[in-house]
């Protein structure tokens, strides 16, 4: 029979015939994806639609209808793509306030079918606020309507719009229960629900930390699905609920039930023996798990070979799968690249925070080669995972001296760099930050590779992470820098956006734009060529800061800059000349803080410092003051430091 | 293995003949699971150690005298565990019970009570051959018997030497470990270990009392039976503490042999000292996990945990040598059999617990730190290595878990993955590979075991919707049909004359079977069931009805499973997988090579090549199973007869000889005759101790060893072949226990029938 045929009969008068004929175009159109186009361009669906709606079909018809919408929707993208162009959810979810069970299930598994699919989007779910409680209510039906509804939920859940929606119309307790149903696929839907919406929420994280299942606490029904011979699947999915719960603060990191259960769990899945989809969500899962928690990261590190393990995400597509088996080198060039982010992002995890661990990742065979290679993948997803693995490591002063240096990471670091994305930017620029440490053997190259012109230009974003990033990076590049490299920074930089910055709202660039004018104000000839040169400037801005309103540590990183500007030779006398600044001093050096005091002192002692040419006047302007009443109150101060640093002063006059 | 779930997969239609199958299949589970769930009480009930048997006490219980056949009464004796298991219908069973006063013939209902009575009144054979007919001291006797029997299994390794006072209260002429025995348990796959043989015997035979059973030794065995169901810890012990003779002078222990700790120098690597565990791990573990909590790193913390073979010099520390393998907490590397490690996982030190898994199904091995597992440390290991620890500077101490403390790991977790990996392989295990093949093949088994017990029109039915032809003629199954009834309701002189009639040179060339058959009917006489004192009695034909024509599917006259089974039970520490070691015939470790002669199936060849040495096995085992036979009165029908192994010097005669053959059977008619005589000795024979034998159920055996008496005169097999498959599964998964096969462990054939 042709598809036209089938058509035609949906359009015959008699019902009962029209039902036959939908009933043959089911049969028709299972696994058959040709049929199923042919069908769609005649004009199936609206006339399906229409059968479905119309209230003189009777429900098997209507059933019928939808079971094959629900076959059509099984198809290509395409195919989905024409029903959602007929409006098929509208009618579909209509549907729903039949009746009849049978009816509503074949709508509910059409539904299904067409939430899964990635052209739908799921926005489409929440237009009608009536639908959510709606199909709450539906999910006491039968086993089907559970199964089906959870799944739609799992994958209409995305971003916390959705998770309070459903969250609001009583998902969690709804849904509980379905944990313990005796269909396996009805558990697995529940547990895929649990996980979306705990996911970054700690609203829903900690009410499911407290929900009641037979006795039982969610928690300890979910690490229950973790035992090793559940399916893997449902181990994994669990260890995501639990992963989700634990990382928005429900549940502790120490937990026995993370510690014991999830972690282990989720090395597991890493395991060769996995498939490589649950090798990717399991090194991604765990990664995300360890971030925050540097015990957690030692566990992890030791957890059956694991570092040993993740070199293995590397080695696809193998070169055996390359001769033998197209059909399995096509899967594994599909999942390569994934396999190599996740592993990149799980040694960024692990590798965060202790030394030991980063020794053991780099010295991982090739490991830093694989890391240089992944700089320059085309995938944006491998490079990000790339650069954060590597700026992970980057945290160790060993690793920076060593193999960064070998390895010339600089080099594709700066590639990175050019045109990425705000994300790979805001890692890179951050690893940037530590490989322009005064100690790094990859300092020299990347200044002359144009990185200068590149922070200045990172300063002036609008991403507050990049801004803060640029700057500290350029704050480390002026540590101990020679005149040129000062005299650069602070010609790219310009002076206005040095001010800009020191009023900037975010208080990291603040303390970084102050910590780089400390940088650039060291060293005597330093700072006097500086300040002869910018020295208006810089007073007003000091000035500024010392009058508003800034906490402790911006004042002292403030103070510090005034005492480098009295270390210079003639910059001197643009503090001597300033009697308002001196005030401050003065004041400064009476300051309940003591770290404000040490800073004050330092200034001082640079002024009165009695080798230096003139110092005889400046001290006798600040004996003038009353500076030496305070530093002999000073010298009598319980901080020893102070104290010692009051009598130096003291000296310098008596000398 | 699949045939179960086959058999309801394919023959769906005729539903009646499967569960009839499984009906028996399922009694036979429930009757071992209920018998568990009984022995607490019947343990505790009789608490009070029994005297001598040469010192008559006045017990509270004192049997009246007066022999006197017509007292009649049905024992009531509540089973809460088995009543519930079997389902029975209470307000029905009171009723027959009340019944029961005037009628002889209990049915249904009342057998089944009166079957799980048998359980308890299961007890040593020894102590009432020794002294026949004084049926009262008997029973005292018996108690002390049975205690010791628990206590050899359940607390081996209590300490050797301090045999508790009670011990001089054991009948003299049962020591525990006959001198022949210690030759005797060598694990399969190795070689001959005599210092373990040694150190099993001289630990098993001295049991402290059940005071000095204390708390933890509880605990461990319950874990151990846990966590190690299907070892048989009869055959292969398993590793509980350290052993004091396998160890180096530097090694001291303390804390019943948990603590080790260095008391030599520890100025150089030679000073290095270990010690092993008192056993090797048996295969049938699967999985094995041990674990070690380091007390106190001391000087250098120089200690390695791991595994060594026997023999392997203790002045080492595990990994150095051949055979030996360890992870060292100094540096955390692993060592396989070198002088020089392998990065392996962290160090560790004071306060830290290591943990050691060895797999016995992929031969690897995987430590675990505080909990979390390293991963696998080693591949390839060879079979039967000892838990080992080895240290090596000064105040170095570290504490064993073999299973007294729950463990920090989650053993039971691997354990439970690799179940399912095992159980998935057999489900997923390729049959036949010609389309219909396999259905025949199950399609014969069921109708060879329907005609074989002779359910003949389900046969018929059977085997003419499956397309089958039958064998045996019908009217052979129905007469054989017909003198199984008889049996079954106690009818026994009618049994034995219409088989004289049908099969008239059957009993004559039978004169053992004819015996038992006469001795059942003595009981019977008893009873009041048998048909020529049926006057007396006045049976009731309805009962008899009543009682269903469903012999146990496997019991097989010469195999008696029941008592295979009797010794499993009551053994606590000996696994599960043997339950039905009776079904094959180099089973039972007491038949003689020439019981395998005579009706070895070609298909048993393999396993008879192992005979020499299950024999020799067994031999340790004999001393056991032989306290228990003579009580299963009738199944002492075969000749090659397990009843004589009551003194320790018969021991060995088990294992070879044919020439004791008659003496065999002539000391077990004796045995059965006595027993059956002195039944005559109480007032209530159903109440007195060997009251069992008036139970139904013991109708089983007699009945199951005439049919196969029959079927043989007919040249038809003695077994059903179903029985046979189920019987050689079991024996296989015995087989490869003992051949270091860890995969046993988690492939029982109970978890096939459900």
């Amino acid at each position: 029979m042709s598809s036209r045929h089938y058509v035609d009969r949906l359009f015959d008068p008699d019902p009962q015939k029209v039902l036959q004929g939908v009933i043959d175009m089911k049969n028709a159109v299972i696994g058959n994806n040709k049929q199923k186009a042919n069908l769609i361009v005649l004009g199936a669906v609206p006339r399906l639609l229409y059968l479905l709606q119309q209230e003189s079909s009777s429900t098997e018809l209507k059933t019928e209808c939808a079971v094959v919408l629900g076959s059509l929707a099984m198809g290509t993208e395409n195919n989905v793509k024409s029903l959602l162009d007929c409006h098929i959810i509208p009618a579909l979810l209509q549907g729903l306030l039949s009746p009849d069970l049978k009816f509503i299930e074949a709508c509910l598994r059409c539904l299904r079918t067409v939430f899964t699919s990635p052209v739908t989007p799921e926005e489409l779910l929440y237009t009608d606020a009536t639908v959510i409680p709606h199909l709450m209510a539906l999910l006491s039906r039968s086993r089907y309507t559970q199964e089906y509804i959870c799944q739609i939920f799992s994958h209409c859940c995305k971003g916390p719009d959705h998770q309070t929606i459903l969250f609001n119309h009583g998902a969690v307790q709804n849904i509980a229960h379905l944990l313990t149903s005796l269909s396996y696929k009805v558990r697995m839907q529940a547990l895929k629900c649990f996980s979306v919406l705990a996911f970054e929420n700690p609203q829903v994280s900690m009410t499911l930390v407290n929900v009641l299942v037979d006795g039982e606490l969610l928690p300890q029904i979910f690490v229950k699905m973790l035992q090793r011979d559940k399916p893997i699947e449902m181990q994994l999915t669990s260890a995501k609920c639990l992963t989700y719960m634990c990382r928005a603060g429900a549940i502790r990191t120490d937990d026995n039930c993370i510690v014991l259960k999830t972690l282990p769990c989720l090395v597991r899945m890493c395991s060769k023996e996995r498939l490589l989809e649950e090798r990717v969500e399991g090194a991604e899962t765990l990664a995300y798990l360890i971030e925050p928690d540097v015990e957690l990261q030692r566990i992890a590190s030791i957890t059956d070979h694991l570092i040993a393990m993740l070199a293995d995400y590397f080695k696809y597509p193998s070169s055996v799968s390359a001769i033998t088996d197209i059909k399995r080198l096509d899967h594994d060039l599909k999942h390569a690249h994934e396999l190599r982010q996740a592993a990149f992002k799980l040694y960024a995890s692990l590798g965060a925070n202790d030394e030991d661990i980063r020794k053991k990742i780099i010295e991982t065979e090739n490991m830093m080669d694989r890391i240089v290679t992944g700089l320059s993948e085309s995938s944006v997803k491998v490079r990000l995972a790339a650069v954060r693995c590597l700026h992970s490591l980057s945290r160790s002063v060993q690793q920076l001296r060593t193999s960064f240096q070998d390895h010339a990471v600089w080099k594709p670091l700066m590639k990175v760099l050019q045109n990425a994305p705000d994300e790979i930017l805001v890692v890179a620029s951050s690893m940037l930050c530590n490989l322009l440490l005064e100690f790094s053997p990859s300092k020299e190259p990347i200044l002359e590779s144009g990185a200068v012109e590149l922070l200045c230009g990172l300063t002036q974003s609008e991403n507050p992470a990049l801004r803060v990033n640029g700057i500290w990076a350029l704050m480390n590049m002026a540590f101990q820098a020679e005149q040129k490299i000062k005299a650069d920074i602070l010609r790219s930089l310009s002076t206005e956006q040095l001010f800009r910055l020191l009023s900037d709202s975010d208080l990291n660039v603040l303390m970084k734009t102050l910590g780089l004018l400390r940088n650039l104000l060291s060293t005597r000839p330093h700072i006097d060529k500086i300040m002869s040169t910018h020295g208006k400037q810089i007073m007003q801005a000091v000035t500024l800061i010392l009058e508003g309103e800034h906490n402790i540590e911006v004042k002292e990183q403030t103070l510090c800059i005034l005492a480098n500007i009295a270390d210079g030779t003639t910059a001197k006398e643009l503090i001597m000349t300033n009697d308002d600044i001196l005030q401050k001093i003065k004041y400064y050096m009476g300051h309940s803080h003591v770290k404000l005091q040490l800073a004050a002192m330092f200034c001082i002692s640079n002024l009165i410092w009695n080798e230096e040419e003139g110092s005889q006047e400046r001290q006798d302007k600040l004996r003038d003051m009353g500076i030496v009443d305070i530093l002999h109150k000073l010298s009598q101060s319980p901080d020893s430091n102070l104290c010692d640093k009051a009598k130096t002063a003291l000296q310098q006059y008596l000398a | 293995m699949k045939t179960g779930e086959f058999l309801f997969l394919l023959f769906e239609d005729v539903p009646i003949l499967i569960s009839d199958i499984f009906y028996d299949w399922r009694r036979q589970t429930e009757r071992r699971t209920g018998r568990e769930l009984a022995a607490g009480p019947s343990e505790r009930a009789r608490g009070t150690p029994q005297l001598l048997p040469s010192a008559p006490c006045a017990s509270s219980r004192s049997p009246a005298a007066p022999p006197h056949v017509r007292v009649r009464r049905v024992p009531e004796r509540p089973w809460p565990g088995s009543r519930a298991s079997a389902g029975l219908d209470y307000s029905r069973l009171d009723a027959e019970l009340r019944l029961g006063f005037e009628e002889p013939y209990r049915g249904e209902v009342g057998r089944r009570q009166q079957k799980e009575v048998k359980w308890e009144e299961i007890r040593p054979h020894g102590g009432r051959r020794r002294w026949p007919v004084r049926g009262r001291r008997r029973r005292l006797g018996r108690a002390p018997q049975r205690r010791e029997l628990r206590a050899s299994a359940g607390e081996r390794l209590a300490g050797p030497g301090e045999a508790p006072p009670r011990a001089q209260h054991r009948p003299p002429r049962a020591p525990p470990a006959p001198p022949g025995l210690a030759a005797g348990p060598c694990p399969a796959g190795g070689a001959p270990a005599p210092a373990l043989a040694a150190s099993s015997s001289a630990a098993a035979p001295f049991p402290h009392g059940d005071s000095a059973l204390n708390e933890q030794e509880k605990e461990l065995q319950r874990r151990l039976k846990r966590l190690y169901p299907a070892v048989d810890e009869q055959e292969t012990p398993l590793p509980r503490s350290w052993s004091p003779k396998d160890k180096f002078s530097y090694i001291g222990l303390s804390q019943n042999n948990l603590r080790v700790h260095y008391k030599g120098h520890g100025k150089t690597p030679k000073d290095a000292a270990s010690v092993r565990a008192t056993h090797p791990i048996p295969a049938a573990c699967g999985i094995y996990y041990f674990e070690v909590k380091i007390v106190s790193k001391g000087r250098d913390g120089y200690m390695g945990i791991g595994l060594s073979a026997q023999g392997v010099n203790m002045n080492r520390l595990p990994g150095w040598d051949k055979h030996s393998y360890g992870y060292h907490g100094d540096d955390g590397h692993s060592f396989c059999s070198s002088g020089t490690g392998q990065p392996y996982g962290p160090t560790f030190t004071t306060g830290d617990v290591i943990g050691c898994c060895v797999n016995l199904i992929n031969n690897t091995c995987f430590y675990t730190k505080n909990g979390h597992s390293l991963g696998i440390a080693f591949t390839d290991l060879p079979p039967n290595l000892y838990p080992t620890v080895g240290l090596q500077t000064p105040g170095e101490v570290v504490d064993a878990n073999f299973g007294q403390h729950p463990f920090v790991f989650d053993i039971e977790d691997y354990m439970r993955e690799w179940r399912t990996k095992i159980q998935a392989q057999i489900d997923r295990f390729p049959i036949g590979d010609r389309e219909g093949e396999w259905q025949t093949m199950i399609q014969k088994m069921v109708s060879s075991y329907l005609v074989h017990h002779g359910y003949c029109a389900t046969a018929e039915a059977f085997a003419r919707s499956t397309d089958q032809t039958v064998l045996e003629e019908l009217a052979s199954i129905k007469n054989r049909q017909r003198i199984q009834k008889l049996v079954l309701a106690g009818r026994m002189g009618e049994a034995i004359e219409t088989t004289q009639q049908l099969y008239p040179s059957l009993l004559e060339r039978n004169p053992n079977l004819l015996f038992t058959l006469k001795v059942r009917q003595f009981i019977e006489m008893v009873n009041g069931t048998d048909s020529e004192v049926r006057c007396l009695g006045g049976r009731s034909p309805k009962s008899q009805d009543s009682y269903p024509v469903s012999p146990r599917p496997f019991s097989s006259p010469s195999m008696s499973p029941s008592h295979g089974m009797n010794i499993h039970n009551l053994a606590p520490g000996k696994g599960s997988t043997a339950h039905y070691s009776g079904f094959e015939s180099c089973s039972n470790g007491v038949i003689s090579n020439k019981a395998h002669q005579s009706y070895c199936h070609s298909k048993h060849q393999s396993s008879n090549l192992n005979v020499p040495e299950l024999n020799s096995i067994n031999m340790s085992r004999s001393q056991q199973v032989n306290n228990f036979t003579s009580n299963d009165v009738d199944m002492e029908t075969d000749h090659y007869s397990n009843g004589v192994g009551e003194t320790s010097s018969n021991g060995f005669l088990n294992g070879s000889s044919k020439h004791d053959h008659e003496m065999e059977d002539c000391d077990t008619e004796m045995g059965l005759q006595l027993d059956a005589f002195s039944l005559l000795a109480y007032s209530d024979p159903w109440n007195s101790p060997v009251g069992n034998q008036l139970d139904p159920i013991q109708r089983e055996p007699v009945c199951s060893a005439l049919n196969s008496a029959i079927l043989e005169t007919h040249n038809l097999p003695k077994q059903p072949p179903l029985a046979l498959a189920m019987g050689q599964a079991t024996q296989c998964l015995g087989l490869m226990a003992r051949s270091g096969i860890g995969s046993c462990a988690f492939a029982t054939v109970e978890d096939y029938l459900h």
